[in-house]
Protein backbone atom coordinates (compact mmCIF):
# COMPACT_ATOMS: atom_id res chain seq x y z
CA UNK A 1 0.00 0.00 0.00
CA UNK A 2 1.63 2.93 -1.33
CA UNK A 3 -0.71 5.73 0.19
CA UNK A 4 0.84 9.02 1.62
CA UNK A 5 -2.81 10.54 1.51
CA UNK A 6 -3.43 13.98 4.05
CA UNK A 7 -6.47 12.99 4.91
CA UNK A 8 -6.75 9.17 5.57
CA UNK A 9 -4.23 6.78 7.34
CA UNK A 10 -4.20 3.04 5.68
CA UNK A 11 -2.93 -0.34 6.28
CA UNK A 12 -3.65 -3.69 5.16
CA UNK A 13 -3.40 -6.50 7.66
CA UNK A 14 -4.80 -10.26 6.57
CA UNK A 15 -6.44 -9.20 2.82
CA UNK A 16 -8.41 -6.52 5.09
CA UNK A 17 -7.94 -2.84 4.15
CA UNK A 18 -8.23 -0.69 7.53
CA UNK A 19 -8.65 2.75 6.97
CA UNK A 20 -8.50 5.93 9.64
CA UNK A 21 -9.53 9.29 9.29
CA UNK A 22 -6.32 11.97 10.23
CA UNK A 23 -9.22 15.03 10.72
CA UNK A 24 -11.13 14.98 13.75
CA UNK A 25 -13.88 16.56 11.86
CA UNK A 26 -14.74 15.10 8.60
CA UNK A 27 -17.01 17.88 7.48
CA UNK A 28 -14.93 20.16 5.28
CA UNK A 29 -16.45 19.87 2.00
CA UNK A 30 -13.02 19.87 0.12
CA UNK A 31 -12.03 17.13 2.78
CA UNK A 32 -15.50 14.96 2.45
CA UNK A 33 -14.47 14.60 -1.44
CA UNK A 34 -11.13 13.79 -1.01
CA UNK A 35 -11.85 11.32 1.46
CA UNK A 36 -14.37 10.09 -0.99
CA UNK A 37 -11.85 9.71 -3.83
CA UNK A 38 -9.04 8.04 -1.81
CA UNK A 39 -11.20 5.52 -0.41
CA UNK A 40 -12.71 5.11 -4.12
CA UNK A 41 -9.35 4.65 -5.31
CA UNK A 42 -8.30 1.93 -2.34
CA UNK A 43 -11.81 0.11 -3.62
CA UNK A 44 -10.82 0.22 -7.26
CA UNK A 45 -7.88 -1.04 -6.62
CA UNK A 46 -8.97 -4.47 -4.69
CA UNK A 47 -11.45 -7.31 -6.30
CA UNK A 48 -13.83 -8.37 -3.78
CA UNK A 49 -12.58 -5.13 -1.50
CA UNK A 50 -12.53 -6.22 2.44
CA UNK A 51 -12.75 -2.56 4.07
CA UNK A 52 -12.92 -1.17 7.46
CA UNK A 53 -13.28 2.12 7.99
CA UNK A 54 -12.34 3.17 11.86
CA UNK A 55 -13.63 6.47 13.30
CA UNK A 56 -12.05 6.46 16.42
CA UNK A 57 -10.18 9.73 15.63
CA UNK A 58 -13.64 11.73 14.65
CA UNK A 59 -15.49 13.79 16.85
CA UNK A 60 -17.55 15.32 14.49
CA UNK A 61 -19.64 14.84 10.62
CA UNK A 62 -22.35 16.43 8.46
CA UNK A 63 -24.81 14.94 6.39
CA UNK A 64 -22.33 15.63 3.50
CA UNK A 65 -19.65 13.13 5.53
CA UNK A 66 -22.66 10.63 5.46
CA UNK A 67 -23.30 10.83 1.91
CA UNK A 68 -19.81 10.19 1.17
CA UNK A 69 -20.23 6.59 3.43
CA UNK A 70 -23.20 5.86 1.31
CA UNK A 71 -21.35 6.19 -1.84
CA UNK A 72 -18.53 3.92 -0.35
CA UNK A 73 -21.16 1.56 0.76
CA UNK A 74 -22.91 1.92 -2.72
CA UNK A 75 -19.33 1.27 -4.73
CA UNK A 76 -18.77 -1.80 -2.40
CA UNK A 77 -21.65 -3.40 -2.99
CA UNK A 78 -21.29 -3.14 -6.71
CA UNK A 79 -17.90 -4.86 -6.33
CA UNK A 80 -19.25 -7.59 -3.69
CA UNK A 81 -16.64 -6.04 -1.35
CA UNK A 82 -17.51 -6.23 2.23
CA UNK A 83 -17.60 -2.78 4.28
CA UNK A 84 -17.41 -2.90 8.12
CA UNK A 85 -17.52 0.75 10.20
CA UNK A 86 -15.91 0.73 14.09
CA UNK A 87 -15.18 2.46 16.90
CA UNK A 88 -17.71 5.60 16.18
CA UNK A 89 -18.33 7.61 18.63
CA UNK A 90 -21.47 7.79 20.90
CA UNK A 91 -22.75 11.02 19.55
CA UNK A 92 -21.72 10.47 16.37
CA UNK A 93 -23.39 6.57 16.25
CA UNK A 94 -26.72 8.51 17.52
CA UNK A 95 -26.69 10.49 13.68
CA UNK A 96 -26.38 7.31 12.54
CA UNK A 97 -29.42 6.08 14.24
CA UNK A 98 -31.41 9.12 13.79
CA UNK A 99 -30.59 8.81 9.70
CA UNK A 100 -31.36 4.81 9.88
CA UNK A 101 -28.15 4.27 8.34
CA UNK A 102 -26.98 2.45 11.27
CA UNK A 103 -29.49 -0.47 9.01
CA UNK A 104 -27.50 0.08 6.53
CA UNK A 105 -23.77 -0.03 7.82
CA UNK A 106 -22.33 -2.96 9.72
CA UNK A 107 -21.17 -1.53 12.70
CA UNK A 108 -18.76 -2.53 15.44
CA UNK A 109 -17.84 -1.41 18.16
CA UNK A 110 -13.99 -2.05 17.78
CA UNK A 111 -11.69 -2.16 15.13
CA UNK A 112 -10.97 -5.70 16.08
CA UNK A 113 -14.47 -6.79 16.14
CA UNK A 114 -15.25 -5.52 12.84
CA UNK A 115 -11.77 -7.48 11.92
CA UNK A 116 -13.31 -10.79 13.69
CA UNK A 117 -16.13 -10.72 11.84
CA UNK A 118 -14.46 -11.20 8.57
CA UNK A 119 -13.41 -14.84 9.53
CA UNK B 1 -22.21 32.93 36.96
CA UNK B 2 -21.66 34.20 40.19
CA UNK B 3 -22.94 37.93 38.66
CA UNK B 4 -19.96 38.07 36.05
CA UNK B 5 -20.72 38.83 32.26
CA UNK B 6 -20.01 36.41 29.94
CA UNK B 7 -16.74 37.03 27.85
CA UNK B 8 -17.97 36.25 24.70
CA UNK B 9 -19.80 37.91 22.65
CA UNK B 10 -23.79 36.61 22.70
CA UNK B 11 -24.72 37.87 19.37
CA UNK B 12 -23.76 39.14 15.77
CA UNK B 13 -24.59 39.19 11.97
CA UNK B 14 -22.27 38.03 9.99
CA UNK B 15 -21.82 37.97 6.30
CA UNK B 16 -20.07 34.37 5.69
CA UNK B 17 -18.58 33.46 2.15
CA UNK B 18 -18.05 30.15 1.34
CA UNK B 19 -14.36 29.46 2.58
CA UNK B 20 -13.56 26.53 5.58
CA UNK B 21 -12.09 29.05 7.87
CA UNK B 22 -14.43 31.55 7.94
CA UNK B 23 -17.20 29.21 8.21
CA UNK B 24 -15.16 27.76 10.95
CA UNK B 25 -14.69 30.73 12.73
CA UNK B 26 -18.42 31.42 12.83
CA UNK B 27 -18.98 27.81 14.18
CA UNK B 28 -16.69 28.56 17.21
CA UNK B 29 -17.69 31.90 17.69
CA UNK B 30 -20.88 30.28 18.33
CA UNK B 31 -19.65 27.65 20.15
CA UNK B 32 -17.87 29.55 22.61
CA UNK B 33 -20.51 31.61 23.94
CA UNK B 34 -22.64 28.52 24.04
CA UNK B 35 -19.89 26.71 26.16
CA UNK B 36 -20.01 30.50 28.35
CA UNK B 37 -23.79 29.91 28.88
CA UNK B 38 -23.18 26.50 30.12
CA UNK B 39 -24.55 24.67 27.10
CA UNK B 40 -23.21 20.97 28.06
CA UNK B 41 -20.94 19.26 25.14
CA UNK B 42 -24.93 17.45 23.68
CA UNK B 43 -26.06 20.79 22.60
CA UNK B 44 -22.67 22.20 21.36
CA UNK B 45 -22.47 19.02 19.34
CA UNK B 46 -26.16 19.12 18.02
CA UNK B 47 -26.38 23.23 17.36
CA UNK B 48 -22.65 22.31 15.34
CA UNK B 49 -24.58 20.02 13.12
CA UNK B 50 -27.45 22.12 12.89
CA UNK B 51 -25.35 25.11 11.61
CA UNK B 52 -23.40 23.05 9.44
CA UNK B 53 -26.37 21.52 7.54
CA UNK B 54 -27.71 24.71 7.29
CA UNK B 55 -25.09 27.13 5.57
CA UNK B 56 -23.87 23.37 3.56
CA UNK B 57 -27.64 23.70 2.19
CA UNK B 58 -27.46 27.53 1.90
CA UNK B 59 -24.19 27.38 -0.20
CA UNK B 60 -24.49 23.92 -2.36
CA UNK B 61 -27.74 24.77 -2.93
CA UNK B 62 -28.97 28.34 -2.44
CA UNK B 63 -26.22 29.60 -3.82
CA UNK B 64 -25.84 26.91 -6.71
CA UNK B 65 -25.92 29.39 -9.51
CA UNK B 66 -24.23 32.47 -7.14
CA UNK B 67 -21.14 31.13 -5.84
CA UNK B 68 -19.66 34.22 -4.74
CA UNK B 69 -22.63 35.69 -3.22
CA UNK B 70 -22.15 35.91 0.97
CA UNK B 71 -24.94 33.79 3.14
CA UNK B 72 -26.20 35.93 6.43
CA UNK B 73 -25.87 34.46 9.31
CA UNK B 74 -27.49 35.82 12.20
CA UNK B 75 -26.70 34.30 15.90
CA UNK B 76 -28.05 35.05 19.56
CA UNK B 77 -27.26 32.66 22.34
CA UNK B 78 -28.65 33.27 25.81
CA UNK B 79 -28.46 31.51 29.00
CA UNK B 80 -32.05 30.08 27.95
CA UNK B 81 -31.72 29.19 24.05
CA UNK B 82 -29.49 29.88 20.97
CA UNK B 83 -31.17 31.15 18.07
CA UNK B 84 -29.75 31.08 14.18
CA UNK B 85 -30.85 32.06 10.93
CA UNK B 86 -29.77 31.68 8.09
CA UNK B 87 -30.31 32.99 4.68
CA UNK B 88 -29.07 32.62 1.32
CA UNK B 89 -29.76 34.83 -1.92
CA UNK B 90 -30.91 31.91 -3.65
CA UNK B 91 -34.69 31.07 -5.04
CA UNK B 92 -35.33 29.13 -1.73
CA UNK B 93 -36.99 25.69 -1.81
CA UNK B 94 -40.04 23.46 -0.25
CA UNK B 95 -38.64 21.93 2.83
CA UNK B 96 -41.74 19.97 3.41
CA UNK B 97 -41.39 18.65 -0.59
CA UNK B 98 -37.81 16.79 0.69
CA UNK B 99 -38.64 12.86 0.82
CA UNK B 100 -38.03 11.47 3.69
CA UNK B 101 -34.51 10.20 3.55
CA UNK B 102 -35.17 7.39 6.34
CA UNK B 103 -37.00 5.29 4.26
CA UNK B 104 -35.97 2.49 3.06
CA UNK B 105 -36.09 3.09 -0.66
CA UNK B 106 -34.37 6.05 0.00
CA UNK B 107 -31.34 4.56 2.83
CA UNK B 108 -28.72 3.92 -0.19
CA UNK B 109 -29.20 7.55 -1.67
CA UNK B 110 -26.59 9.92 -0.86
CA UNK B 111 -27.79 12.96 -0.19
CA UNK B 112 -30.75 14.80 1.42
CA UNK B 113 -30.18 14.59 4.91
CA UNK B 114 -29.47 17.80 6.05
CA UNK B 115 -32.70 19.25 6.57
CA UNK B 116 -33.78 15.87 8.96
CA UNK B 117 -30.90 16.65 10.95
CA UNK B 118 -31.60 20.00 11.60
CA UNK B 119 -34.54 19.19 12.44
CA UNK B 120 -34.02 16.33 14.61
CA UNK B 121 -31.15 17.94 17.05
CA UNK B 122 -33.20 21.72 16.84
CA UNK B 123 -35.99 22.52 18.98
CA UNK B 124 -37.57 24.37 16.50
CA UNK B 125 -36.62 25.01 13.10
CA UNK B 126 -38.75 26.52 10.52
CA UNK B 127 -38.32 28.32 6.73
CA UNK B 128 -39.92 31.40 5.48
CA UNK B 129 -42.69 31.35 2.85
CA UNK B 130 -39.51 31.78 0.14
CA UNK B 131 -37.52 29.15 1.63
CA UNK B 132 -34.33 31.17 1.86
CA UNK B 133 -34.03 31.95 5.14
CA UNK B 134 -34.55 28.96 8.01
CA UNK B 135 -34.95 30.12 11.41
CA UNK B 136 -33.62 27.59 14.10
CA UNK B 137 -33.82 27.53 17.92
CA UNK B 138 -32.13 25.21 19.98
CA UNK B 139 -33.76 25.31 23.80
CA UNK B 140 -31.78 24.78 26.70
CA UNK B 141 -33.16 21.76 29.18
CA UNK B 142 -34.50 23.11 32.19
CA UNK B 143 -31.97 20.43 34.36
CA UNK B 144 -28.74 21.41 32.92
Amino acid sequence: MAQADARLRVRKQDGVVHVEFVDRNILDEANIQQIGEEISSLIDSESAPRLVISFSNVDHLSSAALGTLITIHNRMKAKKGQLRLANIDPQIYEVFVITKLNKLFDIHDSTEQAFASFR
Amino acid sequence: MAGGQPRARSNAKVSLLNEPDSIRAVEREILEAASTHGYPEAAQFAIRLALEEAVFNAFRHGHKHLPDEPVLVDWTVSRGSVRIVVEDRGPGFTPDAVPDPTHEDRLELPHGRGVMLMKAYMTQVEYNDRGNRVTMVYQKPQDD
